[in-house]
């Protein structure tokens, strides 16, 4: 969809709006609970992130759980050892995936396309299995990391904040993280976050990186040298994906080495690609699109297909529900397979482009102008 | 006598195939040299050994005086000698403005700046050098159409601007005018020779078009096999018996 509104400004107000009138618009899409709303965000961070590295300059990563991860395991460890709240835990998250990123980026730039995919891939795994086993006295391996009431907490302790029964309970400033604090707390980092990636796309930095997408070679020869730029993208993405997953350890304060799994790599190329990768708003298109039909699919069961499909007569009943079983529950994966699928052969360029493809049609048949074709890409959004 | 770039005993092979063999070049500052030879000859690989593509077996190249064997692609650039590819190398994806704006860029801003929250849209002192060579090439009104899709012929003239914005001291060209169309060709040598009035930019040309060789080359070399096989003036060429054997007796019946 090739919206191109100048004015960041204006931009700014319309995503406000609409981010902090989740809990209304949920309404109506039935996803006004604060937990799934505080995923869309988190997620939503974590795509606009993956996008600066793979939308901006082509280059896939399918290592980006490990910053998740490395990000919760930090802010679980700051909720540990320093305090409950939650901005120490956040700002040191995102700087500690920022250092992982300099590492693991600095040694996958030296390939690119699918060597430097595989790369990061081998980094991911070989991540998960010290978080998993290897590392276990700082992850607490396959349980993972979790508060106790014994931890130290020296700074809280400092200034006389004591924890009387069960577990402590993230704040901010006192304020504290659960329920609907918690998802407005992510939705203005999530707000912040779009900020910073706006500026990026709109920047000479920003267009540099899309020149390296498009002709690398060429970016060498006209006097650029590529290596700091992709360096600096990759990095900037794995703080993004740092920063999300401190705010995973925010809303629920444990990590655990299955963040760091392929799975959840796989997850945001796939939230980038299927809402449409390169475009400001395509990525959290298709993080809600995944978390909100996620929600909804793996939560259905034999029973209720029956009663969804209780309409039909009883043998069309039995067909309908033996079709669509394998899709529902823990079988929510082959649905979002066959989405992804249907995305990338049907429309390459996302949700976002079908979404665009529909306003063209509507304004022909309401007899307005197409919008003209081949204008500047780098601005859409 | 000093010369911009100086090319001495440079070889290089592909497996069995020599494909520079004791190549000896000198560019005199200011002239307009062209290099011309028969289809894999070795132009193109001689360029490339220039900018830092490829790295000769042996022999050296000094520009400006600085030996370039070794040197990153864009430290190269920035010594002030680009390159201008035989298959156009532009930025397909991006506008026809944007892509004569990051040759502009990377002359201000140098090989890496960090500059995320500076806005695209306040460069206009860069903006404004883009749009006026893009007038020059009257391009300008296509300035926000994509690139790649534009003709054959036009995404070598933008290729040829986006090496102008940035004021070479040696600009190396590989056959800027193919697949052009004779009107365009004739534009690109008027435009070529204004640039050399305006800024007496060095300019290495190769060229199958015997036309365009003759309108702008001061001197000229003819490359066979690997082997430089004369150099001289566009009449010493023309006239002699060895060039005529190898190369122009061929094309002139063209
Ligand atoms: N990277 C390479 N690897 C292997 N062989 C190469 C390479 N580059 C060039 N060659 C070979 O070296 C020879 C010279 O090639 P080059 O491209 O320099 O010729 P040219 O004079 O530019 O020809 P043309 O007029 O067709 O562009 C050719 O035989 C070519 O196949
Ligand atoms: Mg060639």
């Amino acid at each position: 969809m090739k919206i191109s509104i100048k004015s960041n400004l204006i931009i700014m107000l319309i995503f406000i709006t609409i981010v902090l009138s989740a809990p209304i618009w949920g309404k109506v899409i039935g996803a006004a609970y604060p937990d799934l709303l505080q995923k869309f965000a988190i997620f939503a961070l974590f795509a606009i992130g993956f996008n600066i590295l793979f939308g901006l300059t082509g280059y896939l990563s399918f290592g980006h759980a490990t910053f998740l991860g490395v990000g919760s395991y930090t802010a679980v460890w700051m909720f540990k050892l320093f305090s409950m709240n939650v901005l120490p835990a956040i700002i040191l998250g995102t700087l500690m995936s920022g250092v992982f990123a300099y590492i693991i980026g600095y040694l996958s730039l030296r390939r690119s396309g699918i060597y430097f995919s595989i790369l990061t891939l081998a980094f991911a795994q070989m991540a998960y299995s010290l978080a998993y086993s290897v590392l276990t006295p700082i992850t607490n391996g396959e349980t993972g990391l979790q508060l106790s009431q014994q931890d130290p907490r020296y700074l809280d302790a400092l200034f006389g904040v004591a924890v009387s029964d069960g577990l402590p309970s993230t704040n901010f400033f006192g304020l504290s993280m659960s329920g609907y604090s918690g998802f407005y707390f992510c939705a203005v980092i999530l707000i912040i976050g779009f900020y910073v990636s706006l500026k990026i796309f709109r920047s000479p930095y920003g267009l540099k990186l899309t020149a390296i997408k498009s002709n690398q070679k060429r970016m060498k020869y006209t006097g650029f040298n590529t290596r700091p730029y992709l360096l600096s993208a990759f990095m900037i993405s794995g703080m993004y994906a740092g920063l999300a997953g401190s705010l995973m350890a925010v809303t629920d304060p444990l990590a655990g080495a299955e963040r760091m799994q392929w799975t959840a790599s796989g997850e945001v190329v796939l939230m980038t690609i299927l809402g449409g990768a390169g475009t400001l708003i395509g990525p959290i298109l298709g993080a809600v699109i995944i978390k909100y039909f996620e929600n909804i699919f793996s939560a259905l069961n034999t029973a209720e297909l029956h009663s969804i499909f209780s309409f039909m007569p009883k043998f069309m009943e039995n067909i309908f529900v033996f079709i669509t079983n394998p899709f529902v529950g823990d079988g929510w994966h082959l649905m979002l397979g066959v989405l992804f699928m249907l995305v990338v052969i049907f429309l390459p360029g996302g949700v976002l482009e079908g979404l665009g493809k529909v306003t063209n049609l509507f304004k022909r048949i309401l007899g307005f102008k197409s919008t003209k074709q081949g204008a500047s890409k780098g601005e859409s959004s | 006598m000093s010369y911009i770039l100086e090319i001495k005993g440079v070889n290089k092979t592909f497996g069995g195939l020599h494909a520079l063999a004791d190549v000896n070049l000198q560019i005199e500052e200011g002239e307009t040299h062209a290099i011309i030879g028969p289809n894999g000859a070795g132009k193109s690989t001689l360029l490339n050994c220039c900018i830092g593509r490829l790295i000769p077996d042996s022999g050296s190249v000094t520009f400006n005086g600085k030996n370039m064997i070794g040197m990153e692609a864009h430290d190269i650039n920035h010594a002030g000698m680009v390159r201008v590819f035989q298959t156009p190398e532009i930025f397909p994806d991006l506008s026809i403005l944007d892509n004569v704006m990051i040759p502009a860029l990377a002359k201000r801003d140098g090989t890496f700046t960090f500059n995320p929250f500076k806005k695209m849209a306040d460069q206009h002192d860069i903006h404004d050098e883009a749009m006026s060579i893009l007038r020059d090439f009257s391009l300008d009104d296509f300035a926000d159409h994509i690139a790649s899709s534009m003709s054959r012929g036009n995404k070598r003239r933008l290729e040829l601007a986006m090496g102008l914005i940035q004021h070479p001291s040696l600009l190396l060209l590989d056959e800027p005018t193919a697949g052009m169309a004779r009107h365009d060709t004739n534009n690109t040598i008027e435009l070529l020779k204004e640039m050399k009035r305006q800024h007496g930019t060095t300019k290495v040309i190769i060229e199958h078009d015997m036309h365009v060789v003759f309108s702008l080359a001061d001197r000229i070399s003819v490359l066979a096999r690997g082997h430089i096989i004369a150099t001289g003036t566009p009449d010493d060429i023309r006239n002699d018996p060895k060039v005529k054997e190898a190369y122009l007796g061929e094309s002139e019946d063209e």
